[in-house]
C-alpha cells in the first residue's frame, strides 16, 4: 500500500474520532443550555402550579407501587443477608444499623433513582419526543406558546420534587422491611433493633446527605429525560431510541454522580 | 382522570413522601434522642484521646448527657483540648472527672462523665480539671511485659 493511501486513512480516522468527540462536546453544551433556559423559563410551571401537579402526578403517584414494593423487598434481602453475617460475629442487634445506614446513605436514593428513571424518565422522553414527532411542539411555537416553558419545565419540576419524595419513600419502606424479617421472623430484638439504629444513624451526616443525593438523582434523570425527548430525532425510530438513551445515561449518571457525593460527603474526616 | 382526583392523589403522594421523611428523621435518626437543645460547654484537657470524635457522645452513667464539639490540640503543653456541649437539663459538680472510655470490647469510644462531690456546679466555659485519658493498647501491653521480665529477673535472683 502506498504511503499516501496509509496517510488518507489515518486520516479519515482522526476526522470520524474528532467528529465524535466535537459532537459529544455540543450535545454535552447544548444540553446545559436547555437547562439553563429552562430554569429561567420556568416561571410558568411554578406560577400555573396546576401544570406541575399533573405531572407530579405522572412521574410520582404512578410510580408510588413499584417504588413502595421494591423498597420492601430490599429492606427483607438486608436483613436476611446481613443476619447471615452479623450473627457470626454475635452482633446481630445490630441489624438495624445495617439495613438503616446502607438504605439511607446509598440504596435508597441510588435505587430509587434507577427505578425512576425508566419508570418515569423513559415515560418523560417518550411523550416529549411523540409530541416532537407528531408537531404538537411546532404548533405551539406557531402560536406563541414557548414549549419548553408550557411542556418542558413542568415536567422537569415534577420530576425535581417526585425523587426526594421517592426515595425518602423507599428507605422508609425499605427499613420497615428490614424491621419486618429481621425482628418478626428471626426475632432480633426489637428495642436493640431501633435503638441501635437510632444511635448510629445520624440527621445531618446520613439522612440530610441521603436527600441532598435524591435531590441530586432527581435533577439530573429528569434534565437528561426532558432534554433527550427534546432532542430526539422526530421519527418513530428516534423518539425508541432517545427512550433508550434516557434510561442508559440516567442509570449510568447515577452510580458516577454518587460515586462523586459519596465521596465529597463520607470522606470528610471525622463523619465516619 | 379529572383534576380533583389527580390532586388528591398528589395530596397523598406528597403527604406519605414527607410522613416517610419525617419517619426517616424521628425514628431512624437521633433527632428525638438527642436533640440540639440548650447546651453548655466545658473544655477538658487530655494527654491522649485515643479514638474519640468530634460528636462523639458524653455519657453519665451510661446516659449520653452532650457530645464532643470540637477537638483540639495544645501546641504548648501538648495536650488534646476537647470542647464539650453538655445539655443544660444536666448539671455537673465543679470537680467531676472526664474519662475516654470504650462502649463494649471493640465499640467506639466516647467521654464518660464521674460526677464529683463539689457542690459549685460546672458553668459555660468551665473547664474539667480531673481526666484520665485513654488506654492505649499497645502500652497496655508493654508495661505487662516489662513487669513479666522484671519478675523473671527477681525469681532468678
Amino acid at each position: 500500500m502506498p504511503l499516501t493511501q496509509i496517510l488518507e486513512h489515518a486520516r479519515g480516522r482522526l476526522e470520524r474520532l474528532g467528529n465524535r468527540v466535537t459532537s459529544h462536546v455540543w450535545r454535552l453544551g447544548f444540553a446545559s443550555r436547555f437547562l439553563f433556559y429552562m430554569v429561567v423559563h420556568s416561571g410558568t410551571a411554578l406560577r400555573r402550579f396546576r401544570l406541575t401537579v399533573a405531572e407530579i402526578y405522572f412521574a410520582g403517584v404512578l410510580s408510588l407501587i413499584i417504588i413502595m414494593v421494591s423498597g420492601l423487598f430490599v429492606g427483607m434481602v438486608l436483613a436476611l443477608q446481613g443476619y447471615e453475617t452479623l450473627q457470626r460475629f454475635g452482633a446481630s442487634e445490630s441489624l438495624g444499623v445495617l439495613v438503616a445506614l446502607s438504605l439511607v446513605r446509598e440504596l435508597g436514593p441510588v435505587v430509587a433513582g434507577l427505578l425512576f428513571a425508566s419508570r418515569a424518565g423513559s415515560a418523560i422522553t417518550a411523550e416529549i419526543g411523540l409530541m416532537k414527532a407528531t408537531e404538537q411542539i411546532s404548533a405551539m411555537e406557531m402560536m406563541a406558546v414557548d414549549p419548553i416553558a408550557r411542556v418542558v419545565a413542568p415536567r422537569f419540576w415534577g420530576g425535581v420534587i417526585s425523587m426526594p419524595l421517592l426515595a425518602a419513600l423507599f428507605s422508609a419502606l425499605g427499613i420497615f422491611g428490614g424491621y419486618l424479617v429481621g425482628v418478626q421472623l428471626i426475632g432480633v430484638d426489637a428495642g436493640a433493633f431501633w435503638s441501635q439504629m437510632q444511635a448510629a444513624v445520624d440527621l445531618r451526616n446520613d439522612i440530610l446527605n441521603g436527600v441532598i443525593k435524591s435531590v441530586v438523582f432527581g435533577i439530573a434523570v429528569t434534565w437528561i429525560a426532558v432534554f433527550e425527548g427534546y432532542d430526539a430525532v422526530p421519527t418513530a425510530e428516534g423518539v425508541s431510541r432517545a427512550t433508550t438513551r434516557t434510561v442508559v445515561t440516567s442509570s449510568l449518571a447515577i452510580l458516577a454522580l454518587d460515586f462523586v457525593l459519596t465521596a465529597l460527603m463520607f470522606t470528610g474526616g471525622n463523619s465516619a | 382522570m379529572n383534576r380533583a382526583t389527580i390532586d388528591l392523589w398528589v395530596g397523598i403522594f406528597v403527604v406519605i413522601g414527607i410522613g416517610a421523611l419525617l419517619f426517616l428523621a424521628l425514628k431512624v435518626g437521633n433527632l428525638a434522642t438527642f436533640s440540639a437543645g440548650e447546651t453548655y460547654n466545658v473544655e477538658a484537657r487530655f494527654v491522649n484521646i485515643g479514638g474519640v470524635k468530634v460528636r462523639a457522645p458524653v455519657k453519665s452513667a451510661g446516659v449520653v448527657v452532650g457530645r464532643v464539639a470540637d477537638i483540639r490540640f495544645d501546641n504548648e503543653t501538648f495536650e488534646a483540648i476537647v470542647s464539650i456541649n453538655l445539655d443544660s437539663h444536666y448539671q455537673f459538680p465543679r470537680d467531676s472527672t472526664a474519662k475516654v472510655l470504650t462502649s463494649g470490647i471493640l465499640g467506639e469510644q466516647y467521654i464518660g462523665l464521674e460526677a464529683g462531690g463539689d457542690g459549685v456546679m460546672l458553668k459555660n466555659r468551665d473547664r474539667i480539671r480531673l481526666t484520665q485519658s485513654a488506654v492505649v493498647l499497645e502500652n497496655l501491653i508493654s508495661q505487662f511485659l516489662f513487669n513479666k521480665a522484671a519478675e523473671g529477673k527477681d525469681e532468678k535472683k
